[in-house]
Formats: structure tokens, sequence, C-alpha cells
């Protein structure tokens, strides 16, 4: 009787099984909201120790426009207006192009193209960007240098690969933001006689908009934060940019190339962890901007 | 007549911009493959790189490359799976699991180069991993967790409430639901995620740069012990993958066929990763045509 009486108030293996699955799942969960916090904590307090250990002025290395190492003078202004040219430029050139390609694939080519286009999209967007690096060193960079003279290295080079790189992101996500408008706007659209142009420019991009904000600043996130296919064509020198030809370097390009060459915990190698909270920085503020276009999509 | 007109010159616009940019897009395609597979050859893809002379093949690259796949999802399936089990099976709606999914959302925006830099300073060297396999693996979970815990989610969610509400209402318990009904369900799109994933992570260059290495030291694949620093199952090895190869080759000049070396590895890439996105391609059709029997 007594062993029956424990048998059924005991937990059953079920109920056991249930709790550790339960905190298995939960576990992985704050692990990775760790991990992130992890992250954060780790690449702050690193990114002010420049100014905290070393005393370094904020305002002199947010607004000082020489970059010299070795005479410890570090002023980032060079390499953030860098970084955000070459972003706006290659989002500007980007944005109506994938804009373009995605209604001609949605509205006007009938859908079979979709189906033999989607896979190219597909794969070009899982190209790794060394490869739109590459392309731009062996294509981009001669191209530029037989036309417009000059090493070829540069924003402009820069910006081209940047646009091919983001393009297909872009392209793929504006399609689909096209592809969720519900085909009864089309259809009262054109009961009410409108042409497919109307339709599409005060129809489907008004009720895509949201769709196509959010791929153009996830494209510019991704442009920004690009590091090697920049770094093989930008040119890498540390001064302010002054033409579309001329060498500079970005956030990501002087990252890449100084990490290695610095030693921990020198200032020179404390001013570069600051250029990485910059980028992270900035990488948040996409994030945030991300968030409210697509909560303005909602309302 | 004039909304006519207007609409025919915007598709004749549109048409051709799509088809300049798709020509442009496919001839860089076409380009990269036809400079490249030229070089790929028996003896490219078996012999080891040369550091001055030319001739080098890509073997311990692609084999990095590989194993880097393999170690890193590895690690990423169990904790993305989980991560996800709890966000589609357990979470309530409250403002804790918003904040989580938004570190999921934060981790996922974070650039490649800034995770190798994290990756560098706590596996490289606060952990004393130097620049190895398994640093470079951790780093790419970094990378992936976000991608897959994504795919992961959708893939369970996908999955009919019906079929989880009878499985409670024979008794059992959400665990055995979830395992035992939901997750064979959502296998499919489970595995599709993650061959999606490891397509990227293969041609993952900036967060490697500084977490596996930059140099690849002679190994033996003979040598099956992997405690053995030559062993190639070794994973405490510093190892280049074939991306910060093309990367390296092309940014240091030592080689003199560095351009054949590089075309060459180029198209191996960008195969390789067509070969996971048609894998899971044709995953993808299975699960259609086994819901479509079903229904």
């Amino acid at each position: 009787m007594e062993d029956l009486r424990q048998r059924l108030t005991q937990p059953s293996v079920e109920s056991k099984q249930e709790t550790s699955g339960k905190v298995i799942s939960y576990l992985a969960i704050t692990l990775i909201g760790g991990l992130v916090t992890t992250i954060l904590i780790f690449l702050t307090w690193k990114g002010i120790a420049l100014f905290t250990g070393n005393h370094y002025s904020l305002w002199e290395f947010l607004s000082g426009i020489k970059w010299q190492p070795s005479d410890h003078v570090f002023g980032a202004l060079p390499m953030i207006a860098t970084s955000f040219s070459v972003t706006l430029l290659s989002g500007i050139i980007a944005l109506p192009l994938a804009l373009i390609v995605a209604i001609a694939i949605t509205e006007i080519l009938p859908s079979t193209a979709y189906k033999f286009l989607q896979p190219t999209i597909e794969l070009l967007v899982g190209i790794p960007s060394v490869v739109y690096g590459y392309v731009g060193l062996t294509v981009i960079v001669p191209f530029l240098r037989r036309f417009f003279g000059g090493t070829g290295f540069g924003i402009l080079a820069a910006t081209c690969v940047l646009f091919l790189m983001i393009l297909p992101t872009m392209t793929s996500m504006t399609i689909d933001s096209f592809r969720a408008v519900p085909k009864q706007y089309r259809n009262a659209s054109a009961g009410l006689g409108a042409t497919r142009w109307q339709t599409i420019s005060r129809v489907i991009i008004p009720s895509a908009k949201s769709g196509i904000l959010t791929a153009m600043v996830f494209g510019m996130a991704r442009a920004f934060g690009e590091a090697l296919a920049v770094q093989m064509v930008i040119g890498n020198t540390t001064v302010m940019p002054t033409g579309l030809m001329h060498s500079a370097a970005t956030l990501t390009s002087v990252l890449t190339t100084g990490i290695g060459n610095t030693v921990m915990g020198t200032i020179s190698n404390n001013a570069l962890w600051s250029l990485a909270l910059i980028l992270l920085v900035m990488s948040l503020a996409f994030n945030l901007l991300m968030r409210l276009v697509s909560r303005k999509g909602v309302k | 007549m004039r909304p006519e007109k207007v609409d025919r010159l915007a598709t004749v616009i549109i048409l051709t911009l799509t088809g300049l940019v798709g020509l442009v897009l496919f001839a860089l395609l076409v380009y990269l493959l036809l400079s490249g597979i030229p070089h790929i050859s028996w003896h490219f893809l078996t012999s080891s790189a040369e550091s001055f002379r030319s001739g080098g093949g890509i073997r311990d690259q692609l084999f990095n490359s590989l194993y880097l796949v393999v170690l890193t999802l590895i690690v990423s399936i169990p904790l993305a799976l989980c991560a996800a089990i709890y966000l589609s099976e357990y979470a309530p709606d409250n403002r804790w699991t918003n904040l989580l999914r938004l570190a999921i959302e934060v981790l996922s925006s974070l650039p490649s180069v800034v995770v190798g830099l994290f990756g560098y300073l706590v596996f490289v060297l606060q952990w004393g991993l130097d620049f190895s396999l398994l640093a470079g693996a951790l780093a790419l979970t970094i990378l992936n967790l976000p991608i897959l815990t994504r795919a992961c989610e959708d893939a369970l969610r996908q999955v009919p409430y019906l079929q989880r509400q009878a499985g409670l209402g024979l008794g059992m318990s959400k665990w055995r639901v979830t395992t035992k009904i939901v997750l064979p369900a959502a296998l499919p799109g489970i595995i599709t995620g993650a061959i999606l994933s490891a397509g990227r992570i293969f041609g993952e260059a900036a967060a490697l740069i500084y977490t596996a290495g930059q140099s690849s030291p002679a190994i033996s694949y003979t040598d099956w012990n992997p405690f053995s620093p030559t062993s190639f199952l070794n994973p405490l090895r510093p190892a280049e993958t074939l991306a910060v190869h093309i990367w390296k080759v092309n940014s240091e000049g030592l080689v003199p066929d560095a351009r054949a070396v590089s075309n060459g590895s180029v198209a191996v890439l960008i195969l390789t990763i067509l070969i996971f996105n048609l894998l899971a391609r044709y995953i993808g059709y299975l699960i259609k045509r086994r819901l479509a029997k079903r229904g």
C-alpha cells in the first residue's frame, strides 16, 4: 500500500523529462542572451580603454583628421567619413536598381521567369564577400584605372564592390515584400481601370514601403560592416576622402590590417578597439533603424 | 491616352534596366566560373599550397573549410535547436521573451569583423586557444546561431497546431510532443536551414583571419589521432580556409601565380555554395511533395 502511494505521488518519468527538457531549452536561449551581453560588454570595455586608460580625448578621437599611430595621434574622422560615404553611395545606387528588378520580376515578367531567376539571385546572395572583393581587384580596379586614370583603387572601386555585393540581397528582400502585397489589391486597382504602371506606383510600392525600406537599411548595414572586400580595393590610406578616385580607408579596413600589427594593450591597439566600438554602435543603430522602419509598416 | 503611354514607357525602361542589371550579374557569374574552372584539376585540389613558388594547390584550405563547417555545425545545431524549441514551444509572450528575441536580432546584425575581433579577444587570447580551428569554429558559431535559430523556429512553427493538440490530448507531456511529434515533422526544414547556413559559413573570411589564423602548417592525412599536433583532425591547429586563402594570396602577392590560384579557388568556392543551395532546394522539394501527398 505504502509502495503504491509512493508510486502514485512521485513525479512520473514524463514530468521529469518535461522539466529537464524545459530547463535545457531555457538554458540554450539564455546562453545566447548571455553571449550577446558578453560581446557588448567586452567590446565596450576594450573600446573605452583609449579614453579611460590612455586619457585620450574623445573629442579629438572623433573629430581629428590625422591617424598616425606612430606619433600617437588618433583622429578617426577620415575612417568614419569614408565608411559612411561608401555605404551611402552604394545604397543610393543599389536601391533604385533593386526596386526596378524586383518590379520587373514580380509584376511584369511571367512567373516562369521568377522560377529561373530566384535560384540565381539566391546564389548571388550566397557568394562570399571575398569573392566580390576579388572581382573588384581583378575587374573593377583595372577598368577604373583605364577610364579615369590613377591607380584605380579608392572610394569609387569600393562603392562598386559594395553595390555588387548588396544588390542581390536587397533585390531578393524587395521581391519578398512585393510578393507579400495581397493579390486583391492588384485586382481592385485593375478593376478601377488603372494601368499597370499606375498600379505599381500608387498601390504596390506604397503598400510594400516598409519592406523596401527594411531592405535598404539591411543592405546598407551589410555594406557598413563589410571588411575584406572593401579592404582589397580601397587603397588603405588613412586620410580624409577628397574625391571618388582617391584611396582611403574605412573603419573595417583599418581594423583588418591593424589588429595583427599592434601589440595587445598598447595605445595604438586600444585605438583600434575604439574603432571596433564605433562599428558596434553603428550596427546597433542600423538595427534600431530597421525596427523603426518595419514598425511603421504595421501601422 | 496619356496613362497608357506612361505605362508603356515605364515598362520599357524597367525591362531595359532589369535586362542590363541581369546581364551584368550573369556575366559576372559566368566570368568567375569560366576563368576559374580551367584551373581546377586533380592536382590543384590534392596538392598543398606553395608560399613563394607557383603550382600550389588548395588541398589543405579546402579541407580546413569543410572541417570548420562540420565543427561549427556540431556546436551550433544543438544550441540553436534547443533555443528554437524554447522560443516556439515554451516562451510566454512577455517582455523577457521579447528581450531574448532582440538579443538574437542584435547578434545577427553584428558585422563579421566585429565577431572575429571578439573571438580573438576571448577565444584566442583569454582562453588561450591560440589561432586554431576551435577558436574559428566558435567565432563562426556566433555568426551562425541567430540564422540557424530563426530557421529552426520557422520550421517548428510550420508544424500544424492540431498535431500538438492530438499529442497533448493523448496525455503526452509537452516535451514528448515536441521531441516525438513536432521535431520529426520539422526535421526537413531544419536540415534545409542548416545546409543554407553551412553555405554561408563556408565562405566566411573576416571572422576567421584573427581566430582560425592565416597559416596552414603541414598536416598529415594519415594521422587519425586528433590530439597529435600534425593530425588533420586536430582542432587546436591553426588553419587557413579557402576564403581566407583567396584574400591572403591577393593582398600579400608573394605567389607568382596568384591569379590562377585565386581564380581556381573562387570557382571551387562558388561551386561548393551552389551544391549547398541545390541540396537545400532538393530537400525543400521533397518536403513539398510529402505535404502534397498527405493533403
